[in-house]
């Protein structure tokens, strides 16, 4: 809830009051709703756990399912924390797959709770969502739940959880991190008794991606490799020691530092030769901008812009992106249109996509 | 015009039938060796004893032993159990150019003059064979426009393979080192990239313009470079849109001195109409399964021709079929300078040679060209039928409303509007009487499905399987459990777990495998 009463989101216990006071309608009840109408076909095969009340409980038995609670929230009006902790209780009962309606501070707190060890999908229903765990609609997510419990689905990607730094957002600046990955279903496209199947696996093509990169490395080169599974998949081959959500810096096989700044970047790499290596963020397709701030305008500008940014992404995130350009918004407008253009980006081993990128 | 029924009693022959290995009763025998003959046995003394001892085997192989009539028996049910070409409407294949392969033709390649050929005989005794395969380099000259074409590569992807050689050999030899990139499209066949990348050569993909479906433009030209090696694309791509900026596309690769392969897996359109050599491509290969005359890919063997111009003939693998016209002749050539060398052993699956000079015979220039447009008439019928009348029928990329011989549709309205999936669809047509849907990559229409008509199947074909959509269709919106529930009326009902798919260990590509894996563990016993 929140935005329809202009607020910046609804994170802090003190907005909530105040979204309340100002009359906004805790339109998730609806969207929760909506999603659950998709799951009606497996009512009678399906238990669902739930917290009590407005926080699954009243949506779940209105629709007749067979429902557990688990956990009362500890107030009146519910809180990040219990989110969180039903969120672990669910997990510990032996749930096979957490469906939460919210926007990304909900994301952040399933995060924390569950973090990769069940799948979940995000039912979008907050202000913000830069977060790429959340479905397009209540409905589209309540399909995804459906063929993921009736078994049409079987993979699952790790989407990143992302959030606005919010004390920072409400005195007027804009920064949004990366605070760690979902494990989402998907559905990898394929034809049985075709020619070969039409899609590979998620993790393969990392590790083709990652191939090709090492196999490309240059020894006077200092690699700036920013955050996500798809980049830290090189250092993952390499055997380094990584920072998943950091920002860290590669030179001759070693890493020579991990999860810096960008005052730091800039002093490993001043004078020096060096590449950018980054992802996009899943559905949205921020490439820069969003969760990797540290790689600023000034260390862009300190690889050559364009010619120092080597992209790489799995095709089935481009896919994903049905034809959206890729999206910098590095807070320096100038330099975002000069980075726009065509790039080869690496999509796997000896393969590269053209691709577009447009400011954001 | 005939009877256009829809077969709604349709089923599929089912005979529960074992595995081969199953089967076998040890001593059982299919064929009883007579003794040799004492007189020959003297002469030839024993063959064995001349084998090196680690060539021999410690045990007999473990292969069944089954009587020769159980044997007929159990294939010709296992035959009986399939959606072969010869028993459905196999349009729904699209891609794979699935046409009617004259019978005649194939009892020309069952010949004992072609079956009783060697190989490895002297040249003067199989000049009619080498004659043919020199007519047929002929023939496909005229077609394409290239200079001389070769047919050792067993099919579309080696073809491919031997076209990526010829461009990295040429850079070779001219020393252009620096030329590590092909250029192909994301809507081209897989093997156009992945043969390259074997090669050695990075690949760049374009993807299609959102709008039109064509590759993009601006994309393509972003892409050529000084380290352009070549292009290798089709076209039109299996979307089946005629690129017009082809020529245009090729011109400007020759500029960075970069050379052009024309995949021409989809020809069938184009025969007669189009020249691979006016649109500006060096290099081309014609599948002579599928579109001249043999049973595509797993159907049987196949063979992909290779042609190319006049300045890469010293490229060729060897040999080639060459003739001497003083002394009427025709002998293998080993002598090109360049050669990638061999790809294949000898000079190409014969039979498959045979039936495409056959096939070509029989039409004449005239009936190739009626070939691709009949091929052309036929889809459109059906574009026109299928969009009208197929309730939540799409095609894709509807900027762009022509098409040659195929196309790419999307159910993502039926999806939509009722749930039911091309996947479900795929499983529903089948109690038609139909071959499933195969191949649509890459997945990034949404719910694709392909149809290709071909020349072969008359007006009532294209009706019954437009008939068999439009119920289809019907029942998504008005009953769509039978779909989600599909196959009834097949061998095999709908696998609910897929998961086997997904796991390696899991996966048995072989008997003992089998055995080890699950025999063992008392799973899948029947």
């Amino acid at each position: 809830m929140g935005g329809r009463v202009g607020l910046k989101g609804t994170d802090g216990w003190d907005t909530v009051k105040r979204a309340v006071a100002l009359g906004a309608k805790p339109w998730a009840q609806e969207r929760a709703k909506r999603m659950l109408q998709k799951l009606l076909p497996l009512r009678n095969n399906i238990e669902i756990l739930t917290y009590a009340g407005e926080m699954g409980e009243i949506a779940a038995k209105d629709y007749g399912f067979r429902t557990r609670v688990v956990g009362t929230p500890a107030s009146a009006k519910t809180s990040p924390q219990d989110t969180k902790t039903a969120a672990i209780r669910m997990l510990r009962n032996g749930c096979s797959l957490i469906i939460f309606v919210g926007g990304d501070g909900t994301a952040r707190d399933i995060y924390d709770a569950v973090a990769l060890e069940i799948p979940s999908i995000g039912i979008p229903a907050g202000v913000k969502m830069y977060s790429a765990v959340f479905a397009s609609s209540p409905e589209k997510g309540g399909e995804l739940a459906l063929q993921y419990l009736e078994g049409k689905i079987i993979d699952t990607m790790e989407r990143e959880v992302m959030d606005i730094d919010e004390e920072k957002f409400r005195r007027g600046v804009f920064a949004v991190k990366l605070y760690g990955y979902l494990r989402v279903p998907y559905q990898r496209r394929y034809v049985v008794g075709g020619k070969s199947l039409t899609s590979i696996h998620e993790r393969i093509n990392q590790e083709g991606i990652a191939t090709d990169i090492l196999e490309n490395m240059r020894d006077n080169i200092h690699y700036i490799i920013g955050p996500g599974t798809t980049t830290k998949m090189i250092l993952k081959k390499m055997g380094c020691r990584y920072s998943l959500l950091g920002v860290d810096i590669v030179h001759k096989g070693d890493v020579v530092g991990m999860d810096l700044n960008e005052k730091k970047i800039l002093e490993i790499i001043r004078g020096k030769k060096a590449k950018i290596i980054v992802s996009p963020i899943g559905g949205q397709g921020y490439l820069l901008g969003r969760g990797n701030q540290q790689i600023s305008p000034n260390v862009i500008r300190e690889v050559d812009g364009k010619n120092g940014i080597i992209i790489v992404a799995t095709q089935q995130k481009i896919i994903n992106l049905r034809g959206k350009p890729f999206l910098v918004d590095t807070d320096d407008r100038d330099l975002d249109i000069k980075l726009s253009g065509w790039y080869r980006v690496i999509t796997g081993y000896r393969e590269r996509w053209m691709y577009r990128v447009e400011p954001g | 015009m005939g009877v256009v029924k829809l077969r709604k009693n349709f089923h599929q022959a089912k005979w529960d039938e074992p595995i081969i290995f199953e089967l076998s009763t040890p001593g059982e025998r299919g064929i009883l060796v007579p003794r040799v003959e004492r007189e020959i046995e003297k002469l030839a003394g024993n063959a064995l004893l001349d084998l090196p001892p680690h060539m021999k085997r410690k045990a007999p192989p473990s292969l069944p032993e089954v009587a020769q009539v159980r044997v007929l028996r159990h294939y010709m049910r296992l035959s009986q159990q399939t959606l072969g070409v010869d028993v459905n409407i196999d349009i729904g294949q699209g891609t794979c150019t699935m046409k009617y392969n004259p019978k005649i033709n194939d009892i020309l390649a069952k010949s004992p003059k072609v079956t009783e050929l060697h190989p490895l005989q002297p040249e003067e005794t199989v000049q009619g064979a080498l004659e043919i395969i020199y007519n047929l380099d002929l023939m496909l000259r005229e077609l394409s426009g290239f200079s001389r074409f070769v047919f050792q590569p067993g099919g579309g992807s080696h073809a491919l393979y031997t076209m990526a050689s010829i461009i990295y050999k040429y850079h070779q030899v001219n020393g252009n080192q620096e030329k590590d990139e092909i250029i192909t499209t994301l809507l081209s066949h897989p093997s156009d990239a992945a043969t390259a990348k074997l090669k050695g050569f990075k690949v760049i993909d374009i993807p299609p313009d959102p709008e039109t479906g064509l590759p993009d433009f601006e994309a393509f030209k972003e892409t050529v470079s000084e380290r352009t090696a070549g292009m290798i694309i089709c076209n039109p791509e299996d979307t089946e849109i005629f690129n017009p900026h082809v020529r245009e596309m090729t011109e400007i690769v020759h500029e960075v001195g970069g050379l052009c392969a024309y995949d021409q897996a989809n020809a069938n359109g184009l025969l007669g109409i189009v020249r691979s050599i006016d649109l500006g491509f060096d290099m081309g290969f014609y599948n002579l399964h599928k579109t001249f005359s043999s049973p595509h890919g797993c159907g049987g063997p196949g063979l992909g021709a290779v042609g190319v111009v006049k300045s890469l003939e010293s490229f060729l693998p060897v040999p080639v079929v060459d003739h001497d016209a003083e002394k009427d002749f025709y002998y293998l050539n080993y002598n090109l300078r360049n050669s990638i060398g061999k790809v294949r052993e000898f000079y190409g699956v014969f039979p498959v040679v045979l039936r495409a000079y056959a096939w070509i015979r029989s039409l004449g220039e005239g009936g190739l060209k009626e070939v691709s447009r009949v091929a052309v008439l036929n889809n459109n019928y059906m574009v026109k039928r299928i969009l009208k009348e197929v309730r939540g029928t799409e095609i894709s990329f509807p900027k762009t409303p022509w098409r040659v011989s195929q196309t790419r549709y999307s159910f993502q309205k039926l999806r939509e509007e009722t749930g039911i999936t091309v996947e479900d669809v795929v499983r529903r047509i089948t109690d038609f009487g139909f071959h499933l849907w195969t191949s649509h990559h890459p997945w990034i229409v949404p719910e694709p499905f392909t149809i290709e008509p071909t020349e072969s199947y008359s007006k009532d074909d294209l009706d019954e399987y437009i008939e068999a959509l439009r119920t289809i269709s019907r029942e998504a919106y008005e009953n769509p459990e039978v779909i989600k529930n599909a196959p009834h009326r097949s061998v095999i009902h709908k696998i609910e777990d897929m998961s086997f798919f997904e796991d390696p260990e899991k996966w048995a590509p072989t008997w003992r495998v089998y055995l080890r894996k699950h025999k063992s563990k008392g799973r899948y016993e029947k």
